[in-house]
């Protein structure tokens, strides 16, 4: 069985994910309940014309995915495979509106053509002319992990050695403001708020694409090994240390052989209390968050996922994402557990490469 | 690593019938379920023709003992309907028995319900319930609970190759040993959305389909849910199941060609196809019959009869689109076709294409027009998608 290794990475977020730097300089946000993706230099991958006729989230996929690309030295994958929660939320509701408010007539198909939820990974392929294995996964906040899944069983199976997976959702003003009637957005009275001691419900929500390039050949660029991926659909608060258990005996693996936890709290009081029970198995663990960061949408998991390979490459964490005052060195072994709203439960077990 | 995987139970619901049964009756007598629409708000009602289920969502609810203010979108409704057919079928009684998974696949999701409500949520409190009803995996979700699965849920949207991959993931899951079983297939209800898409586009016809002939005119658009229940050698050996077919191939390529259009030379759908024989290491003799992507749009026929010349050169074998059953069922065509891929194998029979009359002009490929009778083995069935998503699938007897 052939090893996984993750050789490049591509992150867009609401922080600069995307210059090479890890954290040096953050923005945290205090103000907003919805907080936009910081844009990279599209033109240094796509085309002017098309830069204005893409959607935000086809845009900052096809970025995400060069630089992780160029990072691995990669051209052509032999596979892409895209996570959307989502999907193309711009493209779907302006077609939507146009139905509605012109009784369906007078329709051009421009924003149907972008809305289907595989456009991302079919841009991405159409720019690279791959004509590979191209997949993507739309379930709430296991898109991203989906993706991951599928790819470790072709890299490990060896049904195919060079893979781009990834997520991507992006934000958009009908559905954020449907988002905020059922109370999935916080209030404007509820920023500031302290992530790590939840008063309200719901979260400060965002947008943002992670693209990653798993091998099986390890690289100079070789973040890590990904290990396994779990996943569940829905679980009770009290059945997550079992479920986070179960994954670890399935990997031969103990609390105490993981360095590091990365933690998908995001500030819901309602919610959150999975984290609580997930910290009970680790006690002595650096645990890490980064939500405050990143904000909450249904692949944030990119920018928790960007963080991890960060801490094993250079064995440190940065302060503003330590949840916890424990240490550990070295920081061989890293975990992240990630749920949205009770549902969707994942983990993700990365591994440093030579340590 | 076995190279084929276990098919223990099917399910499904489409225009030509609620089960298994009903499908079969209607294919074998040359029933289409392609008709005015009973239930869908368009202004189009009075020129198209659809694939519509004949049972309206209060029907469904009704069935499914859904409590009134449930969340169920028409697709949830459909999709939960089919697994459950799918799961009875497989014999399975208690479905958490086992390592289970659903990798279910589909493109509107809850669509229906937000073009139905889009502005009216905001003034009307008792229908928010469904705003979170809206997104694909929400509907998946909503049939797991149903079905009462806790594991491995998720779902597949590559447009309208969706079920095929959903059903090829499944099998890499099985295969990998991460599950034990699991149900696989698509659900897809009809919406003012898509049925305005394809209309901008201008590849619906203003009368029945006509698959892979030379008038073609477009496609009638249908909405379906099927869902057929994959195992692994352990579990059908430990139970001693009755296997219905086992899939024995399958191939997933992307076109790179265009967003929406496939390529005039079927490249994509070329290289699905032979990775499918790649991976059931069947020779191209082998396949007795062809359940074609056929949606009868000027693009797809040509493209993908080109794909078969590519991969069969003079010697395609039979072939047929079933889509002037059903219309075209977008995410859910793959596993409807699925299931009438198998019926195929138990029954020896190919289903006809119906509608044809004058050959392409640029290619040398006939359909199968009537039904016909003859021993069937091995079925390749194709599913092509927008972004140049092309599958295939190969099913063989058990």
């Amino acid at each position: 069985m052939n090893k996984c290794y993750i050789n490049g990475i591509g992150c867009i977020s609401a922080q600069k994910t995307f210059d090479g730097g890890f954290l040096n300089e953050v923005e945290v946000n205090t103000t907003e309940v919805i907080i936009s993706a910081k844009n990279p230099d599209y033109k240094a991958f796509i085309s002017p014309g098309a830069i204005r006729r893409m959607a935000k989230g086809v845009k900052m996929g096809i970025a995400a995915s060069q630089y992780a690309l160029k990072e691995a030295q990669v051209e052509i994958p032999d596979a892409i495979i895209a996570g959307t929660g989502m999907g193309c939320l711009q493209d779907s509701e302006k077609f939507l509106k146009a139905i509605i408010d012109n009784k369906e007539q007078y329709l051009t198909p421009t924003s149907f053509i972008q809305s289907t939820h595989n456009t991302v990974g079919a841009q991405i392929a159409l720019n690279l002319q791959c004509k590979g294995y191209n997949f993507t996964y739309v379930n709430g906040a296991i898109s991203l992990e989906s993706a991951l899944l599928d790819a470790l069983l072709q890299i490990e199976t060896g049904e195919a050695g060079t893979i781009l997976a990834g997520g991507v959702d992006e934000t958009s003003g009908h559905t954020m403001s449907l988002y905020e009637l059922v109370g999935l957005i916080k209030h404007k009275d509820q920023v500031p708020m302290d992530i790590l001691n939840p008063k309200t419900p719901a979260a400060v929500f965002s947008e943002g694409a992670g693209f990653f390039v798993l091998e099986s050949q390890k690289k100079s660029t070789t973040y890590a090994t990904l290990e396994a991926v779990g996943i569940y659909n829905t679980l009770r608060q009290n059945e997550v240390v079992s479920f986070i258990e179960n994954f670890l005996t399935t990997n031969n693996l103990k609390p105490h052989d993981i360095d590091a936890v990365v933690l998908g709290n995001n500030g819901d009081v309602a919610f959150d209390g999975y984290y609580n029970e997930a910290e009970r198995l680790f006690p002595s663990t650096p645990l890490v968050y980064y939500k405050h960061l990143s904000g909450e949408y249904n692949t944030a998991t990119s920018f928790g996922l960007w963080t991890a390979l960060h801490i094993l490459k250079k064995q440190e964490i940065p302060q503003i994402i330590q949840k916890n005052q424990v240490t550990k060195h070295p920081i061989k072994r890293i975990i992240l557990y990630n749920q949205y709203r009770g549902k969707d439960h994942s983990l993700t077990l990365l591994n440093h490469a030579d340590l | 690593m076995p190279n084929k995987v276990a098919i223990t139970g099917m399910g499904i619901i489409s225009s030509i019938g609620n089960n298994v049964e009903d499908n079969f009756h209607a294919l074998i007598n040359g029933t289409t379920g392609i008709t005015k629409t009973d239930y869908l708000n368009t202004i189009y009602k009075d020129t198209l023709k659809f694939g519509e289920v004949k049972l309206s969502n209060q029907q469904l609810e009704s069935i499914l003992e859904l409590p009134t203010n449930h969340r169920f979108p028409r697709t949830s409704l459909l999709g939960a309907y089919a697994a459950a057919q799918a799961i009875e079928s497989a014999g399975i009684k208690n479905i958490n028995e086992v390592p289970t998974g659903l990798i279910s696949s589909t493109s509107v999701g809850g669509m229906d319900k937000t073009e139905q409500y889009f502005y009216e949520y905001f003034e009307n409190e008792a229908i928010r319930r469904f705003i979170l009803s809206h997104d694909a995996g929400e509907t998946s979700h909503q049939i797991a609970d149903y079905l009462g699965i806790k594991g491995l849920v998720t779902t597949v949207s590559t447009a309208c190759s969706s079920a095929a991959n959903a059903i090829m993931m499944g099998a890499r899951l099985i295969k990998a040993g991460k599950l034990e079983r699991v149900i696989v297939g698509g659900a897809d209800a009809l919406s003012i959305f898509t049925v305005n898409g394809f209309n901008s586009l201008m590849i619906l016809t203003d009368d029945v389909n006509t698959p892979f002939d030379n008038n073609r005119k477009g496609l009638n658009l249908g909405e379906a849910a099927a869902y057929i229940v994959l195992e692994s050698e352990r579990q059908v050996q430990k139970n001693n199941k009755k296997v219905l077919a086992y899939l024995s191939g399958y191939g997933n390529a992307n076109d790179a060609f265009h967003q929406t259009a496939s390529s005039e030379n079927g490249e994509g759908a070329t290289l699905a196809m032979q990775k499918a024989f790649e991976v059931s290491g069947l020779k191209i003799s082998e396949i007795d019959y062809i359940n074609a992507h056929g949606t009868a749009t000027p693009n797809n026929d040509l493209s993908e009869g080109r794909a078969i010349q590519n991969v069969f050169g003079k010697k395609a074998p039979v072939f047929s689109s079933t889509k002037p059953f059903t219309g075209h069922t977008l995410a859910a065509a793959a596993s409807v076709e699925a299931v009438y891929s198998i019926l195929a194998l138990q029954n020896n029979m190919v289903f006809p294409n119906k509608n044809f009359k004058i050959p392409m002009e640029e290619l040398d490929l006939i359909p199968q027009t009537s039904l016909l009778e003859k021993p069937v083995h091995h079925v390749l069935s194709n599913s092509f998608g927008f972004g140049g998503n092309c599958s295939t699938l190969i099913f063989s007897k058990s």
